[in-house]
């Protein structure tokens, strides 16, 4: 079981989070204007990388708050949380 | 009689003998004994039967990697099967019995498995018992199943309690042996808290088979010492017969912590049976152990082979002799201790037999008389219950080239050593073979973990204390804390020589050579295996079962990969290993459950008129967590009379139903009408301040989600009613919205269900009863339209009115503050008596609402319908975008031949289509014949006086008039399709 930093809260055990899965899909502004194939990029297509990723997580039994989580897919090490909004952290492996 | 205990030694206590029971038969042994050990000590040597073959088989070891000595102990609904006897401590009045005998332990009819062992070969299940079709699942398998069970589950509830502890620590360490000890006494020598879990009932009681000392004292001496120091710091917690059973991320670990089953039943009432401890720890030092192996050979499985370890800790920890006359087999430096424990008992020690040519210490055992075998093997060992001989040959043939026989009734056996790496490699730890040592060791590292002593392939006491010590500091500064302590001394000497393992010679002699005891896997299975391509170790796992049994192959699987890799010629790393996965042993569902058993279970929600419900002796349902009233049955009364009852007087007279359990949500700020209008497929914005609007939202993939009524109350407040089970899931998809992609809205979201108690009040004769309840509301139809709401006073309490309809009819919404909805409940049915208002439930609050061709989230939608599906596409908004909206226009769902709702209507009147029944053009057609469609509800109806049923058809709404047909049970209902509302539908009753 993972321990995660809320921003807002401290380090709490997993089960207290929900996991909304890959972080910053921003909504379509013109989704009429969208090709079927582009629309359902947004809607159905996901990194799944093996290595490190950005996922959003909320803290379900906590704040309540949703938030951005730096975790790698393979060790569940996890590099740090960020605020929705804030500027994308490089990732571990990244150049800055 | 061939075990006996020893007139003095073993750190039981001779004064207080305790009376157990063992297959129906009564025995005696003393406080401190396991099982086991009681049952050496009183000469039994057939303590179980093997799983597939039935053959007889004695304790093995001396702790939890037994695969043999498996009990069901206790009786009655404390009745637990698959229990180690070598972990069980005897209290007074236990009671056991073999797990695997049927009908007896000495009168075994499954024996005779042993005649049709070429039967049960590996894989056995996947070619011997195929044909006839059904037969399988009919005969072979519970034949095989009560032939080749464990134990048995109880039947009765568990009486005992169980609790969950959580604790934070800076330091884990996971084993209390010398390694363990040291590192404890490290880790806490700093003030750096430290939790240590031993499996067993005592610290370093291990310590006791070796005759080394530590800091000058005897190792058990020494093992005392730091149990007491331990025992006296604040920071350091230490849980006795407590098992790591899992290690996961970031340093949490779960352990069980047995605290009353080495007492007698009922002997600490009020005492939870067992703890589930969640540990989160900044470091972990695992110092496991490790297990001796068993040598493979045939008759390697007979009563009387033990491990070597498991002999000299029987006769040092609990003063047993596990025979008379030994012969030690080895290919290990650490078993000679245990040929020289023996002579020291009084034990005949007829051989001690090493494959090594360079033995070590045959000197000072030839010394004593005993002598060494260099060179040589024992190629069987033969005898009808138990060992009564062996056979021993030289590996090169020299000498005269003739096996030769000695007697023995105990054969102690080591084939090295196995370090415990199922913890490290739980967490994705890698292991790599070592040659040398012949075992699987930890390589690599895991993220805050230190494998320390045997758990890392350093046997000698020695190396154990000291790295051991080194992990304890070392856990200690990486927390912030000192190095205080200073590293144990020892006498211990490390061991002369590798050793030795006979993989990949075949053995010479006859009969079965078992590689796992447990799951009756044989060199043989193994090499049929290897020839029939089951060359991977996962693969092999799978075809012959090994490692599969309860103690997960503790003693087996090396071997297995030692056998597989002799049989294929290659190196068993290159063979390499099965994954492990918790729980390293078994635990019991009861330490899972914790507390959270029935009312606790899940929490239970009730509406503030539930106590009414009870005495009315409603049948109650759940929906999510809610309970529910189904129907109010009237004595003698079935579900089906209760609900034609309760529909009937809704259509022609007037009925009440609780409906507090509706979600509701306040939505309020500048922005909720933007906000509402993105989430609905409908407008919102344009919605009047005092109207109700029907609103349906998607998922971005315009599949339905949740529905219900949206309130205006105020130009910046909206109420929002959603289903039953789906409020939490509106307000967690309302919030996700607004904090990820709409930050810039101002809203908030509140959930107000439980402030608010509901009835409805559903009839012609509705404005009666509310009439007489609220005098001073206007309630026509002009005055109070349908779709609209208003404050007032409704028998003397502030409410909420609205005319809501479900049903079709007449209807009136009362919501009033949850305290008072007790007291509304109860006005309105004495309001409504007069009219012969009738109590409703959710069984006809369904039927209403079906026969009016409303559909219900989750009965009629389940994730892949539209609402054009549902045939809402005049509700749909063109103006607007809302979230699903450009999903709804995807070339999969303009598709017009996707299943719609439909009404179906059964030929035969009386006919009930079961509610999921597939739907079929042609019954005839030959298999597979194409699925058009399901049954999404159906009912009886009073007001169409008929059965009938909602459903989704491929195509639906074209095929009205036309016909389909439903498998039901073994004959086929023909249903004619239909229009989804069937009851009156001109809608002219709602205004009543
Ligand atoms: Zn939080």
């Amino acid at each position: 079981m993972l321990l995660i930093s809320c921003p807002w809260c401290g380090p709490r055990d997993e089960t207290e989070f929900h996991c909304g899965g890959e972080a910053h899909i921003a909504r379509p502004l013109d989704p009429p204007a969208l090709p079927d194939a582009a629309w359902a990029g947004y809607v159905f297509m996901r990194d799944n990388p093996k290595g490190w990723m950005r996922e959003r997580w909320m803290h379900a039994q906590g704040c309540r708050r949703w938030f951005n989580l730096v975790r790698h897919t393979v060790t569940h090490e996890i590099a740090g949380a960020y605020l929705v909004g804030a500027p994308l952290p490089p990732l571990p492996d990244e150049c800055p | 009689m061939s075990g006996y205990r020893l007139p003095a030694g073993g750190r039981v206590d001779r004064d207080r003998p305790l009376a157990f029971t063992f297959d129906g038969r009564r025995f005696t042994g003393f406080q401190g004994d396991t099982l086991a050990s009681a049952l050496i000590a009183s000469g039994e040597r057939l303590v179980a039967r093997s799983f597939k073959y039935h053959r007889p088989r004695g304790v093995y070891s001396a702790g939890a990697e037994e695969p043999n000595a498996l009990v069901q102990l206790g009786a009655g609904a404390r009745s637990e099967p698959n229990l180690r006897a070598t972990q069980i401590e005897l209290h007074d009045g236990l009671v056991a019995a073999a797990v695997n005998a049927w009908p007896g332990l000495r009168f075994d009819l499954g024996a005779a498995n042993q005649l049709v062992a070429p039967l049960l070969a590996a894989g056995f299940y996947y070619k011997t018992f195929l044909g006839p079709r059904g037969w399988w699942r009919r005969f072979y398998e519970p034949a095989i199943r009560r032939m080749a069970g464990m134990g048995r589950a109880p039947t009765l509830p568990d009486p005992d309690l169980y609790d969950h502890m959580h604790i934070h620590a800076d330091v884990l360490v996971v084993g209390g042996g010398p390694a363990g000890l040291a590192a404890a006494r490290a880790a806490a020598s700093g003030g750096a808290r430290v939790v240590l879990a031993e499996d067993g009932p005592l610290l370093g009681a291990g310590l006791v088979d070796d005759d080394a000392t530590v800091d000058g004292v005897p190792g058990i001496a020494w093992a005392d010492e730091v149990a007491a120091d331990l025992a006296g710091r604040d920071t350091v917690t230490v849980l006795r017969r407590t098992t790591v059973a899992g290690l996961y991320d970031h340093g949490y670990a779960v352990a069980v912590e047995r605290r009353t089953d080495h007492l007698p039943p009922g002997a600490a009432p009020g005492h939870a049976r067992q703890r589930l401890w969640h540990i989160r720890a900044r470091r972990t030092v695992l110092a496991a152990g490790a297990h001796e192996r068993p040598l493979v050979f045939p008759g390697n499985d007979r009563p009387g082979v033990m491990l070597a370890g498991a002999v000299r800790t029987y006769l040092r920890r609990y003063g047993v002799a596990c025979g008379r006359r030994a012969v030690v087999f080895t290919g290990d430096d650490a078993a000679y201790a245990t040929a020289a424990a023996l002579a020291d008992a009084g034990v005949a020690v007829a051989a001690v037999v090493d494959p090594r040519r360079d033995a070590p210490d045959a000197a000072a055992l030839a010394a004593r008389g005993i002598a060494v075998l260099p060179g040589h093997a024992v190629i069987a060992a033969d005898g009808k219950g138990g060992v009564e001989s062996v056979l021993v040959a030289a590996l090169d043939g020299s000498g005269d080239g003739q096996a030769r026989r000695i007697g023995c009734d105990l054969l102690a056996v080591s084939g090295g050593w196995s370090p415990v790496v199922h913890l490290y490699s739980q967490l994705r730890g890698r292991l790599a073979y070592d040659d040398r040592l012949a075992c699987f060791r930890p390589a690599g590292s895991v993220a805050g973990v230190t494998v320390a002593g045997a758990a890392d392939g350093r046997f000698d006491l020695a190396a154990c204390l000291a790295a051991g010590h080194e992990a304890g500091l070392a856990a200690a500064v990486a927390t912030g804390f000192p190095a205080v302590a200073a590293a144990p001394r020892t006498s211990a000497q490390p061991p002369a020589l590798p050793p030795a393992m006979l993989w990949d010679r075949p053995p010479a002699g006859r009969g079965k050579a078992f590689v796992d005891l447990q799951n009756d896997v044989t060199t043989d299975d193994v090499a049929l295996a290897a020839r029939e391509g089951f060359t991977a170790i996962e693969h092999l796992k799978r075809y012959t079962t090994t490692g599969m049994g309860t103690d997960q192959g503790k003693t087996a699987n090396v071997n297995a990969i030692g056998v597989l890799s002799g049989v294929l010629g290659r190196s068993p790393g290159e063979t390499g290993t099965t994954t492990f996965r918790p729980p390293y042993t078994p635990v019991a569902y009861g330490a899972l459950a914790g507390r959270f058993v029935g009312e606790l279970f899940d929490p239970e929600r009730v509406t503030p008129i539930h106590p009414r419900h009870v005495e009315a002796e409603a049948v109650f349902e759940n929906v999510g967590q809610w309970k529910r009233p189904r129907f109010f049955p009237h004595p003698g009364e079935d579900l089906e009379g209760a609900v034609l009852r309760e529909c009937r007087a809704v259509r022609e007279g007037v009925g009440a139903m609780d409906a507090s359990t509706l979600g509701k949500i306040e939505v309020r700020g500048p922005d909720a009408a933007a906000f509402l209008d993105r989430i609905y497929i409908n407008p919102m914005a344009g919605l009047a301040v005092g109207a109700c609007r029907y609103g349906v939202m998607c998922r971005e993939d315009g599949m339905v989600f949740d529905d219900g009524v949206v309130l205006r109350l105020a130009p910046d407040r909206f109420l929002v009613t959603t289903t039953t089970g789906g409020a939490a899931r509106v307000l967690d998809w309302f919030e996700e919205w607004l904090q990820t992609e709409w930050p810039g809205l101002r809203v908030f979201c509140t959930s107000v269900t439980e402030q608010w108690a509901t009835v409805a009040v559903a009839g012609p004769l509705a404005r009666a009863v509310v009439g007489a309840l609220a005098p001073e509301m206007e309630l026509g139809a002009a005055d109070f339209p349908f779709m609209t709401f208003r404050d007032g006073i409704v028998a003397g309490m502030a409410a909420r009115v609205a005319r809501i309809s479900f049903s079709g009819e007449l209807a009136f919404e009362l919501n009033v503050e949850s305290t008072a909805g007790l007291a509304l409940w109860d006005a309105v049915l004495a309001a409504g008596r007069r009219h012969g208002i009738v109590p409703y439930g959710t069984e006809a609050m369904h039927v209403l609402r079906a026969e009016k061709g409303y559909f219900i989230v989750g009965h009629e939608t389940d994730g892949t319908v539209t609402p054009i599906d549902l045939g809402l596409e005049r509700m749909v908004a063109k103006r607007k975008d809302f979230l699903g909206k450009r999903s709804l226009g995807r070339s999969d769902t303009v598709r017009t031949d996707r299943k719609q709702l439909v009404a179906l209507l059964p030929e035969d009147p009386e006919e009930l289509l079961p509610e999921g029944a597939q739907l079929v053009d042609d019954p005839k057609a030959p298999a597979p014949v194409p699925m058009v469609g399901h049954v999404t509800s159906s009912y009886r109806s009073a007001a169409l006086g008929r059965s009938f049923a909602l459903a989704l058809v491929r195509d639906g709404r074209q095929r009205i008039g036309g016909r389909v047909f439903a498998p039901a049970g073994a004959h086929v209902v023909a249903a004619r399709i239909a229009d989804p509302v069937l009851f009156d539908p001109g809608g002219s009753r709602r205004d009543g």
